[in-house]
């Protein structure tokens, strides 16, 4: 019998620390399976901000740097400009840390079209630092901090990434998957794997916005937590492809949304 | 004729690979306790196993290899 | 004679950086010191440099930690509120052991302050500006010819002892212009195996990285950096003396003030008055030797600073309280005049006869 499937090279085998049904051990499989399938681990270095991802750094067999929290694509910037023929720069940052304090810096990034690769993590919390409300909380959603639910009124509406972004013409590719199901992760992959194959190719900002799930701060089981993501996540945060410059997909791009 | 290996002592019992098995032969051992103190995942029924891997597609610990 | 060109203090900087093999800049517009970035814009891409705009000064501080922990020689500069921004990424290049060259062209402050020059952020370059027990290295120009010669040697420091180091000017010296000769002598730096340059599949990865949830190794850390810095302190303090082997009353001045406070030293001397001056030309470390020497003769210091009072509390450490210190200075962009220093060291000596 021959092996059909097993745990990715690029990633070191380092048991993860995180919590028992939490995809981002899914996501960070994927990830190493794009750069084991591309070739590009000896290239490749990979920037893991503040967040519960920032133990990645001990995860991946590449290169890793550790940011400052929401400055991952800053750092990404520096470290691609110091060797851009030769280096593939990911970063690989949490929903706090993207489309919270690190808002500018991601949407200059994308306005740059920094040719780098971004797994946005979005699952709607706070997961380090015990469940508090994130940008991406949907209304109504209870967290440390919204206990009695998020009230648009006191605090606003989520920031739709793929969608704030999209409105940039700097961005080449923008696209939000899910790993909630078998037929999603292998969807998850092919997009990761083409927003690592657009750096590769010169193409661009690639962001791959993962709908995730946080079974232990969201209160409920692994399995209740990916039956949330169908219920509550997806109808808020629609897949798709928000973006894609080269096959004409995005506003103003004279694709179907333009109608 | 496909077969399944866990990392036993490194899974974390969420069960994601049960919910995803096409076959439904996962389950969690209740004899064995893990070193980390969960119940494990196992199959249940091997010979029913097709090797497809949607369990090790939905495994976030990685530690399920499948031989076909 | 090596032949000179007539620049602007600023642009010094910046031309020295290029000389010292920098080839990657990141800025943000702030006066007094966005010369430098007009001119890393015009010169970087000529020289297959990169030379990159942030949207903020945090933004560019993180590019600088990207470029320094792929082992690249990197700079940025700001001016003091900008610096305030760059905080929590130099104590990040610091927790990491990275190199780098922050550049200050300090402006009045607090808060939004002035654009006219200052020296108020002694302490925040002195004593770390960013959160956790570290240091940067700082070294303070008072003339063109040598805001360029103190750029390459923050770029040699830095990458010889992996810290930052910062060139503290500020907007005077910042936007005069002098005579500069950039004949200098480059040094090839260091090899960097701790860079992350990608691992070719020949080597285990490396991590930049500061976090250390185990306490025991990230006392280790602060411990190993700490002797690191003793070595720093003991090794690389540099000062200008001028005429303190006897004098009773001395000046202690840098940057722009030292330029001003060696023509009060000169006119006193004309009077009779047994003055001189000090320079700290690296604000840390801190020249303390030179102090304690001085303080074995001198009756009374004077500190002249544009600030409320920050090196003159190095300058009692150092002379540890033995000899009276006292403060001579001007804030908000006001700048002394010699007069005013001259009178400072007529007081002093009127008192200690």
């Amino acid at each position: 019998m021959a092996v059909v499937f097993e745990r990715p090279k690029a990633l070191l085998d380092v048991p993860f620390h995180y919590c028992p049904g939490c995809t981002h051990g899914i996501v960070h499989r994927l990830v190493a399976e794009a750069i084991d399938e591309l070739g590009i681990e000896g290239r490749t270095v990979g920037i893991a901000p503040v967040g519960c991802s920032v133990m990645a750094y001990d995860y991946f067999a590449c290169d890793m740097i550790e940011a400052a929290h929401g400055r991952a694509p800053a750092v990404a910037t520096g470290v691609k400009r110091s060797d851009p023929d030769n280096l593939i720069v990911f970063t690989y940052q949490g929903d706090g840390d993207l489309a919270s304090i690190g808002t500018a810096e991601t949407v200059h990034a994308a306005a740059r079209n920094e040719n780098i690769t971004i797994i946005f993590i979005n699952n709607a919390i706070y997961g380090m630092t015990g469940g508090q409300m994130a940008p991406t909380s949907l209304p109504g959603q209870v967290t440390q901090t919204s206990p009695y639910g998020r009230d648009p009124k006191a605090c606003g509406y989520p920031v739709k990434i793929c969608e704030m972004l999209a409105q940039l013409e700097g961005p080449e590719y923008l696209e939000r998957v899910t790993v909630n199901s078998v037929a999603h992760v292998r969807a998850a992959k092919k997009a990761i794997k083409k927003a690592f194959q657009n750096q590769i190719d010169g193409k661009g900002f690639s962001l791959i916005e993962v709908l995730s799930s946080c079974p232990t701060n969201w209160g409920m089981t692994p399995k209740k937590a990916m039956e949330w993501i169908d219920e509550k996540m997806i109808p808020y945060y629609p897949l798709g492809v928000y973006k894609d410059r080269s096959a004409g997909i995005g506003p103003g791009l004279g694709g179907k949304e333009d109608k | 004729m496909a077969k399944v290996t866990f990392r036993t002592d490194e899974c974390k019992g969420c069960g994601l690979c049960i919910d995803a098995c096409p076959k439904g032969i996962l389950k969690l051992s209740e004899e064995t306790i893990n070193k980390k103190g969960h119940h494990p995942a196992e199959c249940a029924d091997p010979d029913a196993c097709v090797g497809c891997a949607s369990c090790a597609l939905m495994c976030p610990d990685c530690i399920i290899t499948v031989e076909r | 004679m090596a032949e000179k060109v007539l620049m602007k203090g600023n642009e010094a900087i910046a031309e020295a950086a290029i000389m010292a093999g920098c080839r990657h800049y990141f800025g943000y517009p702030i006066t007094p010191q966005t010369e430098i970035a007009a001119y890393m814009a015009k010169r970087m891409p000529k020289i297959g440099g990169t030379f990159l705009q942030a949207e903020s000064e945090i933004a560019a501080i993180n590019m600088v930690y990207g470029v320094s922990s792929a082992g690249k020689r990197v700079m940025t500069s700001s001016s003091s509120p900008g610096i305030s921004l760059k905080g929590e990424g130099i104590s990040y290049l610091a927790g990491t052991d990275l190199p780098a060259v922050i550049v200050n062209a300090q402006r009045g402050g607090p808060g939004l302050g002035g654009i006219q020059p200052s020296q108020s952020d002694y302490f925040q370059a002195t004593r770390g500006g960013g959160h956790g027990d570290y240091h940067i290295i700082v070294l303070a120009p008072s003339s063109v010819q040598e805001m360029a010669e103190l750029t390459i040697k923050a770029f040699e420091l830095a990458d010889e002892y992996l810290m930052p180091a910062m060139v503290l000017a500020d907007g005077t010296t910042g936007q005069m212009m002098e005579p500069v000769s950039f004949d200098f002598e480059i040094k090839e730096p260091p090899a960097k195996p701790w860079a992350t340059t990608g691992t070719k599949c020949q080597r285990p990865h490396n991590i930049a990285n500061s976090l250390y949830l185990d306490p025991e190794k990230l006392e280790r850390i602060n411990n190993v950096r700490f002797a690191r810095y003793e070595v720093i302190k003991d090794k690389e303090q540099r000062a200008e003396e001028y005429l303190t082997e006897d004098a009773d009353i001395v000046v202690a001045a840098f940057g722009i003030s030292a330029r001003i406070a060696k023509n009060a030293v000169d006119a006193a001397c004309a009077k009779g008055i047994k003055a001189g001056l000090i320079r700290p030309i690296t604000l840390w470390p801190f020249p303390d030797k030179a102090f304690k020497k001085a303080a074995e003769h001198a009756k009374r210091f004077i500190s002249v600073e544009l600030s409320m009072g920050q090196m003159i509390e190095d300058v009692r450490l150092a002379t540890e309280c033995k000899v009276p210190v006292e403060l001579c200075y001007r804030v908000g962009g006001m700048i002394p005049s010699p007069q005013q220093v001259l009178e400072a060291i007529e007081k002093a000596a009127k008192e200690v006869k």
